[in-house]
């Protein structure tokens, strides 16, 4: 009865949303509306728009050209095939994690989050030198065996490089399922006479099942919206190279962007409607009070060496672009050798003397766009979790469809909407400004502060708000003394993760950006990398975007850390 | 003597169709400790929430030390509420939890740490205020909860089953120590709960829930004695209901049937099993198709009735109540 009051408080007890809360709410809706909605109806209405009314010829020409039914498959594959490669690494990681008392615990984890802070484009050229056919590793298996490897031949590359970068979010989505399966079900089925196989393939997996499926649905999505690795690595028959091209190209005004992009979008949204689909019903959270997880075992000694040596090859894997990058940057010439003929910072040098002001544009931004952001995301969570304010659903659902906007057709729309505008007292295009590069870059990061945040908010228990309104406080001091101080984490963490992801963010950039002097460390990053001589510098940029983000990363963790430790648990 | 009277009016909530509270009407007398008892599900909470303010009746109102609140917010009804979970707020001190309410009254510094001192000391946690509320046991955060409220001087307290998160022992000394409280300040008091003894200890009255509808309101000792109804008869203690002659049931507790030679007394019956309590023996004991539960004070030396022995059971209609079927 408690609880079903605790949550009807904040439904419909018949409180009519105050006019703060009306402002507040269309304030974000003009917001979304503006930047998100407005700029992908574009992006689609352009794709029907013929000389003569609206037409489906574009779709037509689309699908005749053998171009892009060719690239079409092309991006199907290479996502579905990145997919397998991410299961293939992720899937054992996380059932090592899970099911065994190992000391490998700990690495595992650290191998779930290194892959993340590099975006697959900055590593990409890296990968190129030492997996490409004259690459460190073909010359020496050459050299000792005979034969090479096509790691990185046409599409290979491409899902080799996004396999190994997008497999920590199966691991991280697979890992909280399994977690979150109390030991009491397997015991159950193991009590009624299941054990091995049968145990896994009854209980464990149809129970883990809904977190491998998100996890998988997010690579398939993220790989098929790419830009930058297939730009990079030169593999452009895909479709986000194609719509890009089109579009920088031809220009604005050619049909066939648009339809691409269309195409893109629709195939993300379906990709991460039909896992909803699988998902819907299928919460299986089974953690009892105190703790759960599955039972642990101890590991045998011959599968403990085995899962060491594939945990050694993995974090070579993972680690081979990170250490190619920096190789790149500290050596001066590296071209058919196993490593760079010798070494120099001269790099490092050329970034700081010239290129300081890509950094000085990727702090601002991010910073800019991060906390727009989490006013956003706390905003929306607030309305959705404690206000009856009508459509505050709707505000939620449509600040989540950027998860299914590819960066690219995003940033056509804004260029479509935003270019016959000028910036008020001048005659620069609004669509060139870089303002708005900060906006794009909030509306596509939105989706996971908005989470952080709901998160946050979520787990503070009504009544501490409750409390302090029967004590005197009114809205605005409740959210200001104990609703914003107690989120503070997840904001924070939804500040960074924004920050990080945006600071290295091309497909909007690429678009976006027309102004040498105003662009971000990512344009420079992919610049650097289109020649040969820039590729020093360019790897330079690269090590320090990396560590800038890693670093920050770090600091969330530790500060989530120290905040939960401070309040430790209370009666609940 | 503190605090106000609260007056709960035709109150009637719902969501949708389900209805919630249904035409309750009550008053709570200045002072007075007041228990709502009922099971999950019975409305008590809801009830409680309104008079704080989190809601709106339906139809109905609300006043409290005679005003009408039914409309007034939380936050301007200076109603104290103790929260089953505490809800202590985890970033601030124990201090500066206590402080909250004072600071949103916009008291000066001196005064409120000067209050804060003296609620603490009154719930014998007077050095405790730099803590943090994790840092606390359950029975210290509870005090905590309830320093909080006094501090601000409520004109009504409220407690939603304020012991329900503490183990057994704590339960009794907690339980104590708030009736204790309570007569010292003699603060309106209102409290909620599912468990019938602990509305039988503490509460000068209570009403007792059950769907939304208030089935009976009175002292403890009346509602036990003479319970308007089966649900209530049931709800306090082990009842016995016998249908009696000219329509109607008696409501007979296991103490009010004495248990007499067979053959005489007004019942005839069978002893299916009798439990050894230490001061009393419980006998359960089949009478036609029905089974009795009869406690008989136990003395040294006396020996129970043994299962399968025929009894006669008695009773006296004159000190006994009979309900409507």
């Amino acid at each position: 009865m408690t609880a079903a009051v605790a949550s009807g408080a904040a439904g419909t007890l018949g409180r009519r949303a105050s006019p703060g809360q009306i402002a507040v709410g269309l304030a974000v809706a003009l917001f979304l509306a503006l930047f998100l909605v407005l700029p992908v109806a574009r992006v689609m209405v352009a794709a029907i728009e013929g000389p003569d009314g609206y037409t489906l010829d574009h779709f037509g020409d689309f699908a005749r050209t053998a171009l892009f039914r060719e690239a079409f498959a092309n991006s199907i594959y290479v996502a579905f095939m990145a997919v397998v490669l991410a299961t293939l690494i992720a899937v054992p990681l996380a059932y090592l994690l899970a099911r065994f008392r190992f000391r490998g615990a700990a690495l595992i984890q650290t191998l779930g989050v290194i892959p993340l802070v590099m975006p697959p484009f900055v590593g990409a050229v890296a990968m190129q030198l030492v997996f490409g056919r004259n690459g460190s590793v073909n010359l020496l298996l050459n050299e000792w065996f005979g034969f090479r490897i096509p790691f990185m031949e046409g599409l290979n590359g491409v899902i080799f490089v996004e396999g190994l970068h997008y497999f920590p979010f199966i691991l991280l989505n697979l890992s909280a399922a399994l977690s979150n399966i109390d030991a009491s079900m397997e015991e159950a089925a193991q009590n009624l006479g299941a054990s091995g196989w049968t145990l896994a393939r009854r209980i464990v997996l149809p129970l883990a099942l809904p977190g491998y499926v998100a996890g998988a649905a997010l690579v398939f999505v993220k790989v098929f919206d790419d830009l930058g690795t297939p730009l990079l690595l030169n593999a452009t028959n895909l479709l986000a190279p194609q719509a890009y091209l089109r579009i920088t190209s031809i220009g604005l005004d050619d049909p066939l962007g648009y339809v691409i992009a269309t195409v893109m979008v629709a195939f993300s949204l379906a990709a991460v409607a039909a896992s909803a689909l699988v998902l819907r019903g299928r919460d299986f959270s089974t953690v009892q009070r105190g703790g759960g997880g599955l039972g642990q075992r101890e590991l045998t000694a011959g599968r403990r060496i085995a899962a060491w040596v594939f945990i050694s090859l993995v974090l070579l894997l993972v680690l081979s672009p990170h250490i190619g990058l920096l190789l790149l940057s500290l050596g001066t010439v590296w071209s058919f050798s196993v490593l760079p003929d010798a070494f120099t910072l001269a790099h490092y040098g050329a970034v700081f003397g010239q290129s300081a002001h890509y950094l000085g544009n990727t702090v601002l931004y991010c910073a800019l766009a991060a906390a727009l952001d989490v006013v956003l995301g706390t905003a929306i969570a607030y309305l959705v979790l404690r206000t009856d304010l009508p459509g505050r659903r709707w505000l939620d659902a449509v600040a989540m469809i950027p998860i299914a906007v590819p960066g690219v057709v995003l940033g056509i729309g804004m260029l479509r909407t935003f270019h016959g505008i000028n910036l008020p007292g001048s005659d620069q295009p609004l669509a060139t400004f870089w303002g708005m590069l900060i906006v794009a870059y909030a509306v596509r990061r939105l989706p996971y502060a908005l989470r952080a945040c709901t998160a946050a908010l979520q787990q503070l228990h009504i009544s501490l708000e409750e409390a302090a309104e029967s004590l005197g406080a009114g809205k605005l001091a409740t959210l200001r003394r104990i609703v914003v101080p107690l989120m503070a984490g997840g904001i924070l963490a939804g500040f960074v993760t924004s920050f990080a992801t945006a600071a290295v963010e091309l497909s909007e950039t690429l678009l976006l950006v027309t102004r040498e002097a105003d662009a971000p460390a990512s344009y420079g990053i992919y610049v650097y990398m289109q020649s040969p001589a820039g590729r020093g510098p360019g790897a330079a940029l690269g090590v320090i975007a990396v560590v800038v983000v890693a670093v920050a990363t770090y600091f969330s963790h530790r500060l989530a850390e120290i905040d939960r430790a401070k309040r430790g648990k209370l009666g609940r | 003597m503190s605090g106000s009277g609260v007056a709960v009016e035709a109150v009637s909530f719902g969501y949708g169709q389900a209805r919630i509270l249904d035409d309750v009407s009550l008053q709570v007398n200045k002072g007075e400790f007041f228990a709502f008892l009922g099971p999950s599900g019975s409305g008590k909470t809801t009830l409680l929430r309104l008079i704080a303010g989190f809601g709106t009746p339906g139809s109905g109102r609300i006043l409290i030390g005679g005003r009408d609140v039914s409309r007034v917010p939380p936050w301007r009804r200076n109603v104290g509420m103790v929260f089953q979970n505490y809800a202590l707020w985890p970033h601030m001190s124990v201090g500066a939890n206590v402080a909250f309410g004072l600071e949103q009254r916009r008291r000066p510094r001196a005064e409120i740490q000067a209050r804060v001192a003296a609620a603490l000391d009154l719930v014998g946690l007077a050095d405790y205020a730099d803590r943090r509320p994790a840092q606390l046991s359950g029975g210290q955060q509870q005090r905590v909860a309830l320093a909080r409220t006094l501090v601000i001087e409520p004109d009504v307290l409220l407690l939603d089953e304020p012991l329900s998160n503490l183990d057994a022992q704590l339960r009794v000394e907690m339980r104590a120590e708030l009736v204790a409280l309570q007569r010292k300040i003699g603060l309106t008091t209102i409290y909620v709960t599912h468990d019938q003894e602990e509305a039988n200890a503490i509460a000068d009255r209570m009403a007792v829930l059950d769907q939304g509808r208030i089935r009976q309101l009175g002292r403890p000792i009346e509602l036990y004695d003479r319970p308007a109804d089966a649900f209530v008869a049931g709800f306090l203690g082990t009842a016995n209901l016998i249908p009696a002659e000219g329509g109607g049931r008696w409501v007979l507790r296991p103490q009010d049937i004495t248990l007499v030679e067979a053959g005489r007394g007004r019942l005839r019956g069978r002893v299916v099993q009798a439990e050894f309590l230490g001061a009393s023996v419980r006998h359960r004991i089949a009478v036609g198709d029905a089974v009795l539960i009869v406690d008989e004070p136990h003395r040294l030396g006396r020996a129970a009735p043994q299962a399968g022995a025929e009894v006669g059971l008695d009773f006296d209609p004159d000190r006994s109540t009979r309900i409507a079927d």
